[in-house]
């Protein structure tokens, strides 16, 4: 299964956890997993029409999802996927 | 004191409402934060008389800024001249043309000490020591020097490929300064990362509600310069596209205290071609803003392929009637060079940007040449100088006699010798 890490205000939704574990073979699959195991999570991640949030950004090994298929993104069980709050300019 | 003027901290997406602290998103849905003011004790302790009779500076508009107390740090930031640009007008075929030159605001010349004026005076009111920001180099110099000032330890990260101006003007004061493999977007997201671990008030991301605040000042400055009157059209450089809507919020403060006309400002925003995420957002009218992979532009100020703020910048540029246009770096320095020659102002690449577009706006109609219109000026030139060093006619070397300098000066007829104006 593939690895999430959570960073950490996001970790109060998932027990005090730093990374889960998720099946599926896409990012959306994967992540879809984690959140049935978390719904508190989930529902920060993901708005209501099953989009991620505007401000939620997601990589894959570093990789912005948004340069490769989004949700559609591949992902192998060695995989690892991220998540960072949009963050600004400077 | 101002504590009384600050509520807190709201989610711009779901409205959920935190205290002031260094946070800058919301754990829902990740939104970004926004600063909530009571504008009505604001109204009751301030008036425009009484912040004319302050000093010119920024803090003259303490109040409707996010610290608590006194500020502490940037106490001279601000109160750049806003200038009736005469001969730049002329050139552009307009009628009333005002360029406000934060290329000279003090102390690191960008607007950035606005931002850190504001972010570092909270970063001392909420007990940080250690402050950080990351940086494509104008905020990298203000962080150090502004932190150097107020004896904070900083920690400076920037993109490894810099103009060497910035480097240097960051690394001069003491600060740590970092320079990371990747462009900005990668730094920003270390900088993230390392804002969690370290637990350090990083300007543009834990402090970021605070510190975008400071941009306001600079719409506070622009409408009392023009006798408390807010202008048709602002055209304001984007980079992560945060200055463009605070400068619309000042404004729209202003309004709510009741203290200029409804405002019917337009608001425009500009971009390098080879780094034009929001402009693409406006001109394709998207609904989110697709992040550039790789920024490749001279204008490596704005060379910010995700802009956190791109969204609310793009939404107001349609909701105010203005437009986002973006040009290339040919165009960039020519318009550097159009404003040194008519305004004697030497700005920064992103200077030539917001100028470039300017004229774009213009000859595409979008811009009323009848209106009045402000371009915002964020940095100056001196900091950039390897961007335009090969696209500068160097000066013809004599040897120390009459003769030689008669036979230069008649050579040709005066407005195409070789003495006229760098690239004239």
């Amino acid at each position: 299964m593939a690895k999430v890490s959570i960073p950490t205000p996001l970790r109060p939704a998932a027990d005090g956890q730093a990374s889960l574990e998720g099946a599926g073979t896409t990012v959306g699959e994967v992540l879809a997993d984690v959140g049935r195991q978390y719904p508190d999570l989930h529902k920060r991640l993901f708005a209501a029409e099953g989009q991620l949030h505007q401000y939620v950004n997601v990589f894959v090994n570093d990789e912005d999802i948004r340069f490769m298929d989004e949700l559609d993104t591949p992902v192998k069980e060695s995989d690892e996927i991220g998540i960072i709050p949009a963050i600004a300019g400077g | 004191m101002s504590s009384e003027f600050v509520r807190g901290l709201t989610c711009r997406l779901c409205g959920k409402q935190y205290p002031k602290e260094a946070l800058n998103f919301c754990t829902e849905d990740f939104g970004p934060l926004e600063v909530e003011y009571d504008y009505e004790a604001i109204g009751r302790a301030l008036s425009r008389e009484a912040i004319e009779r302050r000093p010119r500076t920024m803090w003259r508009y303490k109040e409707l800024l996010p610290i608590d107390g006194e500020p502490t740090v940037g106490l001279q930031v601000g109160c750049t001249p806003l200038i009736k640009a005469r001969r730049l007008a002329e050139a552009l075929g307009v009628r009333e043309l005002y360029i406000k030159n934060d290329a000279v605001n003090h102390p690191t010349l960008s607007f950035k000490d606005r931002v850190v004026a504001v972010a570092l005076s909270k970063a001392v009111e909420l007990g940080f020591d250690t402050v950080g920001c990351a940086s494509t180099g104008n905020l990298a110099g203000s962080v150090a020097a502004n932190a150097s000032a107020a004896g904070l330890n900083a920690y400076v990260l920037i993109p490894d490929n810099l103009e060497q101006g910035k480097v240097l003007g960051a690394t001069i004061y003491g600060a740590k300064v970092v320079a990371i493999k990747g462009n900005y977007d990668h730094v920003n997201r270390l900088c993230s990362q390392i804002a969690f671990r370290f637990g350090w008030g990083f300007v543009n991301v834990n402090l970021r509600p605070f510190y975008a605040e400071g941009s306001k000042s600079m719409g506070f400055e622009i409408a009392e310069d023009l006798g408390w009157r807010t202008p048709d059209h602002v055209v304001a450089p984007m980079a992560g596209g945060s200055l463009i809507g605070k400068i619309f919020k000042a404004f729209k403060e202003l309004e709510g205290l009741g203290w200029v006309d409804p405002v019917k400002t337009r608001m425009f925003g500009a971009q390098a071609t080879g780094c034009n995420p929001i402009t693409n957002t406006v001109k394709t009218d998207a609904k989110r803003v697709k992040p550039v992979r790789d920024p490749q532009t001279i204008a490596k100020s704005l060379a910010i392929g995700d802009p956190a703020d791109g969204f609310f910048a793009s939404k107001l540029m349609r909701e105010t009637g203005g437009w986002g246009e973006d040009v290339d770096d040919d165009a960039i320095v020519d318009a550097m060079k159009l404003l040194a020659e008519t305004e004697g102002i030497w700005a920064e690449t992103a200077g030539g940007v917001t100028l470039a577009v300017t004229r774009k706006l213009i000859e595409q109609g979008k811009i009323d040449r009848n209106g009045s219109t402000v371009i915002c000026i964020t940095g100056n030139g001196l900091k950039t100088q390897e961007a335009i060093i090969d696209r500068i006619a160097l000066p013809p070397v004599i040897a120390p006699n009459l003769a030689e300098f008669e036979s230069l000066v008649g050579a040709s007829a005066p407005a195409d010798s070789e003495l006229a104006p760098v690239g004239a």
